[in-house]
């Protein structure tokens, strides 16, 4: 496969900053630009062999999504927020619509959330509709599914994902269950939230990748957010869904900052994002990994490679559409995920692509996860377990070979 | 959940310090706490405290309803000294090393109207007039001859599973007797005649045992968990306990609409035992729900007797433990049965609150079909139970008395309801079954890709195959 060679200059993204907690180090302020990237990522060079469209250079690493831009620069200007706030923003505007919708979970009440995400909620709608429960997460799911089949539409916050372990049997056996089981009869529009994912040094606990574990439950839906932008959506899109979704946010991304539409806007559940138009590889990822995808991104186009970069979003079910026409683009695959090895999301997705687009792939799907062991404390060691640009960078380099 | 306390220290009197090493205080924005909002009394001696800022890595103090100012003095410079507003309330303080004993020195006393012969033993009950006592009677015997005639057909390979009721008739028909249409009933496995009582047909049920077009869960659950949402009563779920917290969960929307029902769960008392009890229970008490919970105490958990589920006397006791009112009755006794429910209906409405009914009874049938309690209990005991408390003969003897039952009803009773029920079960048994599109629908509320193309995948298989899958529908 040939390289093709491209100027990466001053490259334009709708994130203006990350920052981690206790960040050793933040990406770069990006400026951006007025420059529009078509969605077939055509490129241009004289050195391309394999291909002579000689279309336009493309000159950002990372794309702009095309929606925001036109929303940005045609449109009004938008509001900058974190991604925390546009969570609260799609929860608060949803509330304000439809009096069924309540927030239930460990201090979302007047303490607004650990993360923030219900702050001023219980001032505003009280402290019944944005209620605080006792430390019991198998019951508060239960009351949360009790209600939703009595008309309410509940958003249950799990303070971390991983105590919605303790929630397992309700969300398996009654929220996936009891809508087929009752006939069509009841039906549960349950919004589960919460903060997963492997933070900065918050020991194996607080680091569970839960995504793994519900996969398999028939009966719900999984979507995970990355930027203020998706946040927002996905959280309208989820309350308003009438199926249980499971909305998986990351710890290390609520403080995202990134200029977001001020007119009303609701994302489909099922529909992946594309992040950044290409054709050597197809680089299948979400939440937090984008970001490391995004960064190994910069380096590989400085080395000559035009990765395709897609935000799976969907987590089940995945966007096969979105993703297979990208595999018959590009014939190569490659997942980057922060579940672990055995039986994650990449597990799943390498063998659905594996069983659909067989015939389109040139090479063996690369899965890049983090290894079978439970996160560990320290930071050089956590740092380890999570797949890092460098990994990325140079499975591309091999993948393309 | 970590409680992180902030390090900036500022050290303020004496008490402050006391008080931050109960974990209630946040020592750095407790100045700004104080200058603008003091910590305050509340009326019924709770100790509460303004947020102060959003910091989120600081451990920040609760606040509840209302706040009203009170002396803060009175916290540190009691004379008395004789008691203390802890964080939950004002404590008297005791010179004695005393325990609280494991157990009241009496059990809970069990509230009765009837006793075994059909005499009123009080007359604190809620009366009912003939019409209703009548209909009870009939759908206690209904509920009798539907558990007798499907367990039978069970065992003649008929359906592939049935719980029975026997013994606990006069809890399910009499406790629904005394709730309304609007309230919300979430069931265990041992309420069909709750179900009954509401209007579920004979052929309904005999439909969903045998999971055929008709039955409403369209052949997807086991037999006997029903379920219907005209009839308010929710499907039932295999899993012990799980409808607790929902019905503290529904009970908890009706409180939200303010609407005139209440929601009543059932739970045996093995039950009891769960996460989910002991959490709903609390909630419920907390959030202040207009919930029943109501304990079927029959004495075994398949072969668990209650002896080693649970050492307290019994559930009721343990109301009181959660701050809910609760009430022990003979859960043989109809007219126990429906005074209880009746006033806790009216409690919980009222007064927005959880009540708790323990009703003592005996299960005087297996656990279930995959059930031998002979196993595990003398004969004798079960007969026992069976003919000497026996609710449905105990309330008949008593209608008899009102002079509004007589022996010639009873039998013709009983002979049409046996032929009503063999009826829907010949109905059900010849009736088709679901059809292959039921696998995939109400998964979601409309199919994604993934199932379709499995259905696809099944039906491709199946016409393949046509001979491997000689009974299927299509």
């Amino acid at each position: 496969m040939a390289a093709t060679i491209l100027h990466g200059v001053g490259a334009t993204t709708a994130l203006s900053s990350i920052n981690y907690n206790n960040s050793r180090r933040s990406l770069p302020e990006r400026k951006r630009t007025s420059l529009v990237i078509q969605c077939d990522g055509s490129l241009s060079s004289g050195l391309n062999i394999s291909n002579n469209r000689g279309a336009k250079l493309s000159t950002n690493a990372v794309a702009t999504k095309q929606e925001n831009v036109t929303a940005s620069t045609t449109s009004k200007p938008g509001h900058e927020l974190l991604l925390f706030e546009a969570l609260r923003e799609g929860l608060e505007e949803e509330m304000e619509r439809d009096p069924h919708v309540c927030v239930m979970g460990e201090d979302v009440g007047h303490y607004g959330g650990s993360y923030k995400v219900t702050k001023g909620l219980a001032d505003k709608y009280g402290d019944l509709r944005v209620l605080d429960t006792p430390i019991a997460e198998n019951s508060f799911t239960g009351m949360g599914i009790g209600a939703a089949m009595t008309g309410l539409r509940p958003i249950v916050e799990g303070m971390n994902m991983g105590f919605l372990l303790l929630a397992f049997n309700q969300i398996s056996n009654n929220c996936g269950m009891l809508h087929y089981t009752s006939g069509g009869q009841f039906k549960i529009p349950i919004v589960i939230r919460g903060p997963g994912g492997v933070g900065r040094q918050l020991g194996a606990e607080h680091s569970q990748r839960l995504e793994s574990y519900f996969q398999s439950i028939p009966g719900i839906q999984m979507v995970a957010c990355s930027t203020p932008y998706n946040a927002k959506g996905l959280m309208k899109a989820a309350i308003r869904s009438d199926n249980p979704v499971i909305l998986f946010e990351h710890v290390l991304l609520y403080n995202l900052k990134e200029r977001i539409p001020d007119e009303e806007y609701v994302l489909s559940l099922e529909e992946a994002e594309m992040v950044r138009p290409g054709k050597h590889v197809t680089v299948l990822t979400y939440s937090r990994m984008r970001y490391h995808v995004m960064q190994a991104a910069k380096t590989l186009v400085n080395k000559g490679y035009d990765p395709e970069v897609i935000d799976i979003r969907s987590l089940k079910p995945f966007d096969l559409h979105t993703i297979g026409n990208s595999v018959k683009k590009t014939h190569h695959v490659l997942i980057v995920e922060e579940c672990m090895r055995t039986g994650g999301i990449g597990a799943s997705l390498t063998a659905s692509i594996n069983e659909h687009f067989h015939d389109y792939l040139d090479a063996p799907i690369v899965c890049l996860s983090s290894q079978d062991v439970p996160t560990p404390y320290a930071g050089a060691l956590e740092e380890w377990t999570v797949v890092q640009p460098a990994q990325i960078v140079a499975a591309v380099e091999q993948l393309c070979q | 959940m970590a409680l992180y306390l902030s390090k900036s220290g500022k050290f303020l009197p004496h008490f402050i310090t006391k008080m931050s090493s109960l974990g209630m205080i946040n020592l750095s924005s407790l100045g700004s706490c104080l200058s603008q909002n003091p910590p305050l009394l509340t009326e019924d001696g709770r100790t509460s405290y303004a947020a102060p800022g959003n910091d989120p890595t600081h451990f920040v103090c609760r606040r509840f309803g209302s706040v009203k100012a009170d002396k803060l003095a009175s916290i540190s410079t009691n004379a008395d000294s004789q008691l203390l507003n802890f964080p939950g309330g004002v404590v008297k303080f005791t010179p004695e090393l005393k325990f609280l004993s494991d157990a009241p020195e009496e059990r809970i006393h069990c509230y009765r109207v009837l006793d075994e012969s059909g005499h009123l033993l009080t007359s604190d009950f809620v009366e009912i007039d003939k019409d209703i006592a009548v209909r009870m009677y009939k759908e206690m015997v209904m509920l009798q001859t539907v558990d007798t005639i499907f367990y039978e057909a069970q065992r003649q390979g008929r359906i592939s599973f049935y719980v029975t009721a026997m013994g606990e008739e006069a809890i399910n028909i009499a406790s629904a007797a005394a709730l309304s249409m609007d309230d919300f009933v979430f069931p265990q496995y041992r309420e069909a005649g709750v179900l009954l009582w509401r209007g579920f047909g004979l052929q309904d049920l005999a439909n969903q045992c045998f999971g055929n077009i008709g039955d409403n869960c369209k052949g997807r659950q086991m037999p006997a968990h029903y379920g219907s949402k005209k009839h308010n009563y929710f499907t039932v779920a295999s899993t012990v306990a799980t409808q607790i917290p929902h019905a503290v969960g529904a009970a908890y929307s009706l409180k939200m609409e303010g609407r005139d029902a209440c929601t009543i769960t059932y739970f045996g008392d093995g039950g009891t035992s769960t996460g989910d009890f002991h959490a709903a229970m609390n909630f419920a008490a907390v959030l202040e729900a207009p919930v029943i919970l109501f304990c079927r105490n029959n004495g075994w958990a398949i072969s668990t007797p209650v002896s080693d589920q649970f050492r307290s006397d019994g559930i009721v006791v343990r109301g009181q433990a959660y701050g809910i009112r609760g009430i022990r009755v003979d859960g043989n006794d109809a007219l126990a049965v429906f005074s209880a429910v009746h006033t806790a209906r009216k409690m919980a409405i009222s007064e927005s609150r959880p009540v708790l009914i323990e009703a003592l009874t005996y299960r005087a049938g297996h656990h279930s079909t995959s059930d031998d309690s002979s196993k595990y209990r003398p004969i004798e005991e079960i007969e026992w139970w069976r003919a000497a408390q026996d609710p449905v003969g105990r309330f008949r003897k008593w209608l008899e008395m009102q002079g509004w039952w007589s022996c010639e009803s009873d039998t013709e009773l009983r002979g049409w309801a046996r032929q009503e029920v063999l009826n829907a079960i010949q109905v059900a048994e010849k009736a088709e079954k679901p059809g292959l599109r039921e696998i995939f629908t109400d998964v979601y509320d409309v199919p994604p890709s993934n199932l379709r193309d499995q259905e696809k995948s099944l039906r491709q298989t199946v016409q393949r195959h046509q001979r491997d899958y000689p009974h299927f529908q299509f």
